[in-house]
């Protein structure tokens, strides 16, 4: 029970996490077509844009700055490169931001070194918030939870009760019709990436140093981010968001259960011994096998439903 | 696709210098070994033969994958895998061969490789090739990342951290040679790769090859004339995969080891690289890219922290202002070259090449200074830019940098557009237009 409760509470904080980078991503694979490699990166320049603003100025200064010089970038990214890029084709495109993301490692490789970065948690939250059987959650953790979920109703609102949010909304189902509206798509094009690039920048300065600040990251979390979106499916949030969940509970639950497929068979009466076929498969615990479950889930989703859970149209 | 745009030109009309420009590279290959001789000590330049050899064993790889993103369109983010777990399969057998449960010759140990190669791609690539374009790149991603996290994950055939080691002599040698030198290994490399390109050079010209090419530009015309586009795109998997499985194998006895570095993120990617900096719409342009990005990366490193910067830099470069390549650039010129009228571009070209240089320098310089300031901290040492040892902290070198990029970049960038202009105009009079 005690084990159940901390990690649900565990696994709901990482999928909220997961969820602020895949919603971003999300709107911006379905409205432009572009599986933006550098989604992560951003989520990394924020941790690390925040560890620098708030050892000058304060964390709460970053929690600010940070995700809006992340949206500016973004921004940038989207009309001086995506733009140039998009008249080659959709692969030039995916090209362009796979290069983006590979120097953007490299930069911070060289800026900030290989190691991680101090980026602690700000002292003003760093208590504990209540106990559960002897688990202590922090305050930092409540604060996540509360800033996760403020992003989540915020998005909620914008997308259904603004006109911006309409267009957008339209966008991913219909671009084209959008266009022949009359709408400036380019517009809508750099707002969503900008709008998507802020809120992986705000999950880079709340996830940094909760998790960890380091030139890994972005290429740790990418995956996994790229695994909620295609799970979830194209063009709908509502899906993007119960993926992140699954994914969060998964990794949780996956590094908690410590048993492996050879202790469930001896369950079922049959003993695996070392000469067993597969006996080294059969005999991995679950929590070594956690971070190959995402891919796995990916992998099988895509091939039998490639639409994602709640997909409107073919990835 | 990008296919449309970056087409072939001329693939069927063989020119007298196509078949003297690939047999006067293969002379260089065979001759380069003894031209960079240490004649001091009266042995080869190992560095030279290191290069060369990986030069090698990269530009079947690239080949092998431009089987995929040239021929047939598919973009692969994990091709590294069949490169890497073909080279464990070699490693394996090396040591059971040096153990004595097998017999195989030397000479034969990449068509292991090979073999071992199409049947993990075959495997892998039936359900991924039912998918194409972004799903078919998200599946192939997604394959990297398991295999990598596998490989860290069974000990008994991937060795864990550590890794599989192997000793390439092993006295099964057709030839009676040792394979202990370097250069052994070299030749043997280059006879592979000659075989391996001849070899993907008439698969191409296959009805396989060319039903790859009409899937890429148009699947569903392909599927509404009878062909099976999913059969297609598995028949190039597979034989894409069993080329990667030979430079696999040449990986594994070159190295006399296989870590999981061989089936990463990194080696995916520098396919990646390697076959869109040289060229995916000609088929000589991966080798391009495996010679640029091989030098990049040794000559480079060896004088700069930050090679991979410029790698990244040049790729999206060249992904946004030459989707073609080096090699569609250089193909582009044919005809103007054929019929010529190339003296009358030469001028406007060195109008863009002047300052597009000075660009260059200032931004190489400005990387250098940063790389210098930053690792100052880590790597105690005079930065040592252009022959000098310079003060990273002067404000100046920046400033003169900074202006050299911003200058050069924006004259470079207007006489872009003027050699854009001067190029149409005589294009227009050529079959290059």
């Amino acid at each position: 029970m005690e084990l159940l409760l901390v990690s649900v509470l565990n696994g709901l904080l990482y999928g909220m996490l997961l969820f602020m980078l895949a919603s971003g991503l999300t709107l911006i694979f379905s409205i432009m077509g572009v599986l933006n490699f550098a989604h992560a990166s951003l989520y990394m320049l924020g941790a690390y844009f925040a560890y620098e603003i708030s050892r000058r100025v304060g964390f709460w200064v970053a929690l600010v700055i940070a995700p809006l010089l992340c949206g500016l970038l973004g921004a940038l990214i989207e009309t001086y490169g995506l733009r140039k890029a998009h008249r080659h084709g959709h692969v030039a495109e995916l090209l362009f931001t796979f290069g983006l993301a590979f120097i953007v490692e490299k930069l911070v490789l060289m800026v900030w070194g290989p190691t991680a970065v101090p980026y602690r948690v700000p002292p003003e939250l760093d208590f504990t918030l209540f106990s559960v059987y002897g688990t202590h959650v922090s305050a930092y953790r409540g604060f996540i939870l509360l800033i996760s979920a403020a992003m989540f109703a915020a998005i909620w609102l914008l997308l259904t009760r603004t006109r911006m949010g309409f267009v957008i909304q339209a966008s991913l189902s219909h671009p084209d019709m959008v266009a022949s509206l009359g709408h400036n798509v380019p517009r809508v094009f750099t707002t969503v990436f900008a709008g998507g690039a802020a809120l992986a920048g705000l999950a880079g300065v709340i996830g940094g140093n909760y998790l960890v600040t380091e030139p890994a990251m972005a290429f740790s979390m990418g995956p996994i981010v790229f695994v909620v979106v295609v799970f979830g499916g194209l063009g709908s949030l509502a899906g993007c968001f119960i993926a992140s969940l699954i994914m969060g509970f998964v990794q949780t639950f996956a590094v908690v259960l410590d048993i492996s497929p050879a202790d469930l068979l001896a369950r079922l009466g049959v003993a695996v011994t070392p000469a067993t076929p597969l006996a080294e498969v059969l005999r991995v615990p679950l929590p070594r096998i956690g971070p190959f479950l995402p891919f796995l889930l990916m992998v099988f989703m895509l091939l039998v439903r490639p639409r994602g859970l709640l997909g409107t149209r073919d990835t | 696709m990008s296919g449309a745009t970056i087409r072939r030109r001329g693939g069927a009309r063989r020119t007298w210098w196509g078949s003297w420009a690939w047999f006067s590279a293969l002379g260089l290959a065979v001759l380069l070994p003894w031209i960079i001789f240490d004649w001091r000590h009266g042995r080869h330049d190992g560095f030279a033969v290191a290069l060369l050899t990986q030069t090698a064993i990269m530009s079947v790889f690239a080949l092998s994958y431009n089987m995929l993103s040239g021929q047939s369109g598919l973009l692969s983010f994990g091709h590294a895998v069949f490169l890497g777990l073909p080279a464990y399969v070699t490693i394996h057998v090396m040591n059971a061969i040096a153990a004595g449960h097998l017999w195989i010759p030397e000479e034969l140990l990449p068509l292991v490789g090979g073999i071992s190669g199409l049947l993990f791609a075959a495997l892998f690539g039936y359900p991924t090739t039912r998918q194409r374009a972004t799903a078919f790149a998200m599946i192939t991603f997604g394959i990297g990342e398991l295999v990598t996290a596998a490989a860290t994950m069974f000990q008994g055939f991937f060795g864990g951290e550590g890794g599989v080691t192997a000793d390439r002599a092993l006295n099964t040698s057709l030839l009676g040679l040792s394979y202990e030198p370097a250069i052994e290994v070299y030749y043997l490399a280059l006879a592979w790769t000659v075989i391996a390109v001849v070899l993907m050079r008439l698969l191409a010209r296959t009805p396989l090859g060319r039903m790859a090419e009409a899937c890429r530009d148009n699947h569903e015309r392909v599927r509404f004339l009878g062909y099976d586009p999913h059969g297609i795109r598995f028949c190039q998997f597979a034989l894409s995969g069993f080329f990667a499985g030979i430079a696999g194998a040449l990986y594994a006895m070159t190295y006399e080891i296989v870590t999981y570095d061989a089936v990463g993120a990194t080696l995916s990617g520098n396919a990646l690289f390697m076959t869109f900096i040289g060229g995916v719409g000609v088929f000589w342009g991966p080798i391009v890219g495996a010679v640029l990005v091989v030098i990049m990366q040794s000559w480079v490193g060896l004088v700069s922290n930050a090679w991979q910067i410029y790698v990244g830099v040049l790729f999206i470069a060249m992904v946004m202002y030459a989707p073609g390549g080096l090699a569609g650039l250089i193909v582009l010129h044919g005809p103007v070259w054929q019929e010529g009228r190339i003296q009358a571009l030469l001028l406007s070209y060195a109008r863009v090449a002047l300052p597009g240089l000075l660009a260059v320098l200032g931004f190489v310089a400005l990387v250098e200074l940063g790389s210098s300031v930053m690792l100052g901290e880590h790597e105690k040492g005079a930065v040592r830019l252009f022959g000098g040892a310079l003060d990273p902290a002067s404000p100046w070198l920046w400033g003169g940098g900074a202006a050299l990029l911003l200058i050069g970049g924006s004259i470079a960038r207007r006489q872009g557009r003027a050699l854009a202009a001067r190029w149409a105009l005589i294009a227009e009079g050529t079959s290059a237009g």
